[in-house]
């Protein structure tokens, strides 16, 4: 079966040990985790977990199914890039110097749409958010030229679906 | 005066009271109608053995000599009753030395609590002495594990501990507990659990896949039933019976689905799995219809999974999810609980008898007795089988004993040739295949089952490695019967090494010491087998006895165990020799 790149979104309970519980799953595969993101949800307690993989369907069917059964996770869902909106954000530090000496860094800060988030007599921070080509491709242009320090988020993503997760908790609390 | 006992009952009958942490333990323990523990004191448990002591009458703590004892004593419990079975340990060592019996359990669902002590809370994370991150290390072996800082979180974490385990597909749930929540005071109430939002423990069978289900094996010309232990955990012993006899669908059961149905049974055909029956393995891939209940597809059931009853459609009845389609694709799931599935399929169901189709079972079985059978049961050369000590301990239980098997080649044995009229009644480690669980678990079987013959029956290897439990089984003048059935090998390892291997036989010869004198040491009966003429008399001798009875039997040093699906082949290569 064909790799794909899938993201895993799982509403849980807010739970210490549950990250482990669930990295423990991807472990005992050997299915790596591309990028990891961990936040609250849209529902008042209740956390999400979003993780991307690359790997077969057959292999994230089974994983949500396994993580799906841990006691506190809700519900586990996988969706294809087709069948999500997802963003990631990074962060470049880069030398002040260069914004006066090269030219063209001004260019790619207009063209990228990023934002320039604090300036100081040595360095400067840039924001970027979007798809991770665009990402990728701003770090290609800006790489060049020096970047002092790079950080880029785990993806973030919001189904074209719905979820339905709070009637979901309605019904398992009935 | 007050006695302690007064002081006690005073409290039992309040519904809310200012306790210690450790004694609230022991409330909650009682509340779930425990009333049997096993375990092993040590420093970060100790506030609740200073309780343990002063409910000593209410409520039981068997020491075992080691902590892998006790959580293995607890799953022979829980795998004899259907209750929970609970073991206590300290932290540390005391801890990880459960690791192997939590993950037996988690692999065999077996319900099971484990209590351990911590550090307190303030040397959390100091690598004080004896502390470890058991919650980290039995994560992945546990259904849910819990670490509780608060004296206050006691009441309502053992309930949903205790509703955890037992529920749905049952499981180890391990909770720590550190020093300071057991000395700390807290309003003592107690409710159990019912429900935790997120766990949905018992699907409900949709009538739809039922009646996919029922139509497929209406119209089946060769059906076949493999059940495992889900039936046994499901309580739906009835139920397969009755689907079994109306359907007259020849059954086959897996390791752990053994005893769910009397062995005897006409439409019963036998074991299936590496050294499963014959005809079981290989009508697999000539059957049209495979209805699996309760069952994982292990790859020791499966064999090679590319081969595996590729020609059948497959029906899966299952509690859990996340085994639908995991191994083995199939064509129509039905979740729920076992018995509640089979008893809506039961009424859909026309009648049938399949008498060509068995006879196909018949043909191979007889080709397998042949073969095999006839030489293990009733071997005409010297040198005692492992075979016939099982055949002569049928004799001597009429069929009714808890058989406790070890692992290896006597478990093998065991399985194929161990008769059973009662359900429960087969206890072995199966999906972890773990030496040294049947003397503790054999122990556990008995407290649980006292009314029960247990005849634990191990290898010289597996023997040796839980072989302190003989003092636990002294102590408490449990009355199981020990039968070690010594080839001086690894029996299964050397076997392997012969067939696959060259004959190099790496590290797997024992030189054992004299096991009649060790038990003798422990103060138990003991007897040596050597010769066929003195077996029968022996094992009567052993299952007359009162007390526990320990019989070494010397049996061929070099036997294998057939038939075998070699590792990775597929279950129509099953070899007779």
């Amino acid at each position: 079966m064909e790799k794909k790149w899938f993201t895993i979104s799982v509403y849980s309970e807010n739970n210490v040990g549950l990250l482990n519980r669930i990295s423990g799953i991807f472990l005992k595969r050997h299915i790596n985790i591309e990028s990891l993101n961990v936040s609250k949800s849209e529902i008042e307690g209740v956390s999400k977990f979003t993780v991307v993989v690359f790997t077969t369907e057959d292999w994230t069917r089974k994983i949500v199914m396994q993580i799906e059964k841990q006691i506190e996770v809700i519900k586990a869902f996988y969706h294809t890039d087709e069948e999500t909106i997802y963003q990631e954000s990074a962060l470049f530090k880069i030398g002040s110097h260069l914004l006066f000496d090269e030219r063209q860094i001004q260019n790619i800060i207009k063209d990228s749409h990023a934002q320039i988030v604090t300036v100081s007599r040595e360095f400067f921070v840039l924001a970027k958010t979007g798809k991770r080509e665009e990402i990728e491709e701003m770090y290609r242009l800006l790489k060049p030229y020096g970047i002092m320090q790079f950080v880029r988020s785990g993806r973030i993503t919001v189904t074209k679906a719905e979820m339905k997760i709070s009637s979901l908790l309605a019904a398992m609390e009935k | 005066m007050e006695t302690l006992k007064d002081k006690k009952m005073k409290k039992s009958a309040d519904t809310r009271m200012k306790i210690s942490g450790a004694e609230a333990i022991i409330h909650c323990l009682l509340a779930e109608g425990v009333d049997l523990i096993y375990g092993y004191p040590g420093g970060a448990i100790m506030p609740v053995y200073d309780e343990l002591y002063k409910f000593q009458d209410q409520l039981t703590h068997v020491l075992t000599r080691h902590e892998q004892g006790a959580a293995h004593a607890a799953q022979g419990y829980a795998r004899a009753t259907g209750k929970v079975g609970v073991a206590m340990a300290t932290s540390g060592p005391g801890a990880t030395n459960l690791v192997t019996g939590l993950a037996d359990a988690q692999i065999d669902s077996t319900p099971m609590v484990c209590i351990t002590g911590q550090v307190p809370r303030h040397l959390l994370g100091s690598d004080a002495f004896q502390e470890t991150d058991i919650i980290g290390i039995s994560t992945p072996v546990t259904k849910w594990n819990y670490q509780v800082t608060k004296a206050s979180e006691i009441p309502e974490i053992m309930a949903k501990a205790f509703y955890i385990a037992k529920s749905g597909r049952p499981g180890p749930v391990l909770v720590d507990i550190t020093k300071n929540a057991q000395f700390d005071e807290l309003e003592f109430e107690y409710k159990p659990c019912t429900q935790v939002r997120s766990y949905q423990p018992y699907p409900k069978p949709d009538m739809a896949d039922l009646q996919e289900a029922a139509a497929l094996i209406n119209t089946a010309k060769k059906p076949y039933i493999v059940y495992g232990q889900g039936v046994i955990l499901g309580k739906a012993e009835e139920e397969l019976k009755a689907l079994v006899e109306k359907s007259g669908i020849p059954a086959a059961w897996t390791i752990l689905g053994l005893s769910a149905m009397e062995t005897d049974h006409p439409l019963n055909v036998g074991m299936v799995g590496m050294h499963g029956n014959y005809g079981p393995n290989v009508l697999t891939n000539e059957c049209d219809l495979l209805v699996a209940i309760g069952m994982r597809f292990d790859d020791r059931v499966t064999g090679d999974l590319d081969t595996y009853a590729k020609q059948a459609k497959i029906i899966h009845f299952e509690i859990d999810p996340a085994e639908i389609n995991k191994n083995v694709k199939v064509d129509v799931a039905v979740l729920g609980n076992a018995k509640e599935s089979l008893k809506l399929l039961l009424p859909l169901i026309k009648e049938n008898k399949h008498e060509a189709w068995h006879s196909e079972f018949k043909k191979k079985q007889e080709e397998e007795y042949e073969a095999v059978i006839k030489a293990d049961l009733y071997p005409q050369k010297p040198g005692l089988t492992m075979g016939e000590v099982i055949g002569s301990i049928n004799k001597a239980s009429g069929d009714n004993a808890v058989i406790v098997s070890d692992v290896g080649q006597h478990q093998m044995i065991a399985c194929r040739y161990a008769r059973f009229t009662q359900t429960k009644s087969n206890i072995t480690s199966g999906g972890l295949g773990t030496m040294g669980f049947a003397l503790p678990a054999a122990i556990g079987a008995k407290m649980g089952a006292e009314d029960r013959e247990v005849v634990a029956i191990i290898g010289d290897g597996g023997y040796q490695m839980n072989i302190q439990e003989l003092a636990t089984i002294f102590q408490n003048k449990t009355a199981v019967k020990i039968v070690v059935l010594n080839n001086e090998h690894l029996g299964m390892v050397r076997q392997w090494q012969e067939l696959f291997f060259e004959k190099r036989y790496a590290s797997t010869v024992m030189t054992n010491p004299d096991f009649v004198k060790i038990a003798e040491g422990y103060h138990l009966k003991a007897r040596r087998v050597e010769e066929r003429s003195e077996l029968d008399e022996a094992v009567k001798e052993m299952m007359n006895s009162k007390e526990p009875y320990f019989l070494e039997v010397r049996v061929e040093k070099e036997d294998n165990v057939f038939p075998m699906i070699p590792s990775g082949a597929s279950v129509s290569d099953i070899r007779l020799k």
